[in-house]
C-alpha cells in the first residue's frame, strides 16, 4: 500500500511578527523544508507615484517620508538631488552637511531597528530594548531640526528647510561620543552569541553573480563581498569630502550581513562627527526667490518676497522639462527616483525604485530548501520595510 | 569604456540599425531603440566587456496618452564595471505585447509584473504575470493618466454583512485641482489667446 504525500501550503502573515509588517508570504512546505516561497506584496501600496504626479514638487516631499519610514530622509534627499540636477542649482556647504549628517543619522536609525529586530526574530529580546533606546534620541534629533519625529519633510531642493536650532549640533556630538559604547555593548550580546551565530550563519547565501542578476544594492551586495556603494562611486553633495570606509562580507550569508549594518553604524558615527566639525555658519538653503521659499522677516518688508512667497506656496516653481534617473544610497540599498519632468510645477512622472522591492522579490531564490525557521532570520537579514516596497 | 562618449560611439558603431538615437545628459546615457530590438540590445550591453551593464535596476513606463504610441517603456541599466547609468527606452501602442527579458534579467520578474499591474502592459513569455500591488481582483491600471486620483471603488466594513466590501468611491467633497499657474504666461486661455494672435500677425 502506497501513502499518498502532500505538501503543505503554509500561510505566513500579514500579521505574523516577523513579517516586519504587511507581508503575506504564502510558503510550500515539504516536512519543514521549504520547496517554494511567493510573498504576496502590496497590502500597503498608497499610490504614492500616482499621488506624486497631481503635487507640486514641494508638496511631493512629505510622500518620501512615508515610503522607507524608519530612514524618512534619506528618501528625501534622492527627490531634492534630482530637483537640483534638472534645475542646475548649487546648494550652500552648510546645508549639504546638514543633508549628510541627517542621511548618516537615518543610516543609524534603520541599522538599529534591523539589527535589533533581527535578533528579536531569532530569540534575543535585549537588543531591541537597549537599541530602541538610542532611536528615540535620533529621533528626537530629527524632531529638533524638522519639527516631527518621523515623517520630517526637512530636504527641499537647494537645501533643507531651516537652519538647526540652538544646540542641537552640541547634542549630537555628545551622542557621537556615547553612541558607540551601545553599538560594542549590542556586539557583546549578539556577534559571539552562540544561538545567534547558529541562526544567521550560512543561511540565505547570496553569490556574487546573484546579487547582481537580482538586482541587489546596499547591504545585500556588499555582504556578498562586491565593494559598491553610492557614496563613494558616485558621490552626491559633500561625501567626496568625507572620510569613511565601506564595509563588506565574505560569505554573503545573514550573519556577514549582520556585520555590514554593525561596521556601518560605526562609519555613520565617523561621518557625523567629521560633519559636525567641518560644518561652519552660512545659508541653509539656496538664495534663489524663485525656489527657496523667503524668511518670515523679509515677506514682511519686501514686497518681491511676499510675491515668491506666495507663487511658491500656489503653484509652486517650475522646472524645465528632463528627464533623469538620480540614486541614493539609502540604509537599505540604492534607492532612486527617476523624474521626467514637463516644464509645469507638477512631476509628469516620478517613479521611485525601492531597493526592498528587488531584495524582497528574491526571497523564493534566498529560502528555497531553507528550514520554516530560516524565513523570519532571512526575512530580517534582507531588511524589508514595507513603505517602500509597496509605494 | 571609460567614458561615455566611447561607448555611445561604441554602442552606435555595432549595433547601428538597432539604435535610433543616443544622447548623454546629466553623465547618463540615453538610448532610443525598436521593440524588435530589445532583446538584442540588451544582450550585447550586459554581455559585451565595454559596456557590461549587469545589473537591471527599474523598468517602468511613461504615459503619454495623446500619442498614438502611448507608452514609453524605459529600462534603467547600471554597470558596477565601469560605473555608468544607461536609460533604455522605446515606445509601444496600447494593445502591444512586448518580450518579457525575464531570461535575461532573473530581477525582471516582479518590474514587469509591476509594469503590468499599473499599466497594463503585456509581456511575451513572462513566467508568472500576475497583478502584484494592487489588490486581489483589482480592476484597471492605476499609474494610467486617464485612471482619476480617487480610484473608482473604496473598501469599508460593513456591519450588516459582517465582512469588508467594496462600493463606488463616493466623496463628502470632490477632489478639487485648482489651476494655480501664472497668469502672465501659463494658464491655458492666454496660450490659446498667444497662439491667434501669433496667427494673426
Amino acid at each position: 500500500m502506497t501513502k499518498k504525500i502532500k505538501n503543505l501550503n503554509l500561510n505566513f502573515g500579514p500579521q505574523h511578527p516577523a513579517a516586519h509588517g504587511v507581508l503575506r508570504l504564502i510558503l510550500e512546505l515539504d516536512g519543514e523544508v521549504i520547496e517554494k516561497a511567493d510573498p504576496h506584496i502590496g497590502l500597503l501600496h498608497r499610490g504614492t507615484e500616482k499621488l506624486i504626479e497631481n503635487k507640486t514638487y514641494m508638496q511631493a516631499v512629505p510622500y518620501f517620508d512615508r515610503l522607507d519610514y524608519v530612514a524618512p530622509m534619506n528618501q528625501e534627499h534622492a527627490f531634492a538631488l534630482a530637483i537640483e540636477k534638472i534645475l542646475g542649482i548649487d546648494v550652500p556647504i552648510r546645508a549639504q552637511y546638514i543633508r549628510v549628517m541627517f542621511c548618516e543619522i537615518g543610516r543609524i536609525l534603520s541599522h538599529i531597528l534591523n539589527v535589533t529586530t533581527q535578533a528579536l526574530d531569532v530569540g534575543a529580546l535585549t537588543p531591541s530594548l537597549w537599541g530602541f533606546e538610542e532611536r528615540e534620541t535620533l529621533m528626537t534629533f530629527y524632531e529638533r531640526a524638522s519639527g516631527s519625529r518621523l515623517h520630517a519633510n526637512y530636504f527641499r531642493a537647494g537645501g533643507v528647510h531651516q537652519d538647526l536650532p540652538v544646540g542641537l549640533e552640541r547634542d549630537i556630538s555628545k551622542f557621537c561620543e556615547t553612541f558607540p559604547k551601545v553599538i560594542d555593548d549590542l556586539e557583546n550580546l549578539l556577534t559571539d552569541n552562540r544561538i545567534f551565530k547558529q541562526r544567521n550563519v550560512d543561511i540565505g547565501i547570496v553569490t556574487k553573480e546573484d546579487a547582481l542578476d537580482y538586482s541587489f544594492s546596499g547591504v545585500m551586495i556588499r555582504g556578498s563581498g562586491i565593494p559598491w556603494d553610492l557614496r563613494k562611486s558616485q558621490p552626491y553633495d559633500c561625501y567626496d569630502q568625507l572620510e569613511f570606509k565601506i564595509p563588506v562580507g565574505k560569505n554573503g550569508d545573514c550573519y556577514d550581513r549582520y556585520l555590514c549594518r554593525i561596521e556601518e553604524m560605526k562609519e555613520s558615527v565617523f561621518i557625523i562627527k567629521q560633519c559636525l566639525a567641518k560644518m561652519e555658519k552660512g545659508p541653509i538653503k539656496t538664495f534663489d526667490g524663485k525656489i527657496s521659499p523667503p524668511s518670515k522677516k523679509e515677506i514682511k518688508q519686501s514686497m518681491e518676497a511676499l510675491i515668491h512667497h506666495f507663487k511658491l506656496f500656489t503653484e509652486g516653481y517650475r522646472v524645465p522639462e528632463d528627464e533623469i534617473y538620480t540614486a541614493v544610497e539609502a540604509p537599505k540599498g540604492e534607492f532612486g527616483v527617476y523624474l521626467i519632468s514637463d516644464g509645469s510645477s507638477k512631476p509628469y512622472k516620478c517613479k521611485i525604485r525601492a531597493p526592498g522591492f528587488s531584495h524582497l522579490q528574491s526571497m523564493d531564490y534566498l529560502i528555497k530548501g531553507h528550514m520554516l525557521a530560516d524565513v523570519p532570520a532571512v526575512l530580517g537579514s534582507l531588511d524589508i520595510v514595507f513603505g517602500e516596497v509597496d509605494r | 569604456m571609460k567614458n561615455l562618449i566611447d561607448l555611445e560611439k561604441k554602442i552606435n558603431s555595432e549595433l547601428t540599425t538597432k539604435i535610433n538615437k543616443t544622447k548623454i545628459k546629466h553623465n547618463q546615457i540615453y538610448i532610443e531603440i525598436d521593440k524588435e530590438d530589445l532583446i538584442d540590445v540588451l544582450l550585447f550591453v550586459k554581455t559585451n566587456k565595454d559596456a557590461k551593464f549587469r545589473q537591471l535596476i527599474d523598468i517602468t513606463v511613461v504615459d503619454y496618452p495623446e500619442e498614438l504610441q502611448r507608452f514609453k517603456i524605459v529600462y534603467l541599466l547600471l554597470s558596477h564595471e565601469f560605473n555608468q547609468r544607461m536609460i533604455l527606452s522605446y515606445f509601444i501602442n496600447e494593445k502591444e505585447v512586448i518580450s518579457s527579458i525575464t531570461s535575461i534579467f532573473p530581477s525582471a520578474n516582479w518590474m514587469e509584473r509591476e509594469v503590468f499591474d499599473m499599466y497594463g502592459v503585456n509581456f511575451k513569455d513572462h513566467p508568472d504575470l500576475r497583478r502584484i500591488l494592487t489588490d486581489y481582483g483589482f480592476e484597471g491600471h492605476p499609474l494610467r493618466k486617464d485612471f482619476p486620483l480617487t480610484g473608482h471603488i473604496e473598501a469599508r466594513y460593513s456591519e450588516e454583512q459582517k465582512k469588508v466590501i467594496n462600493e463606488p468611491v463616493k466623496l463628502e467633497q470632490n477632489y478639487r485641482n485648482f489651476d494655480y499657474e501664472s497668469p502672465w504666461e501659463g494658464t491655458k486661455y492666454i496660450k490659446e489667446q498667444v497662439n491667434t494672435d501669433d496667427k494673426k500677425n
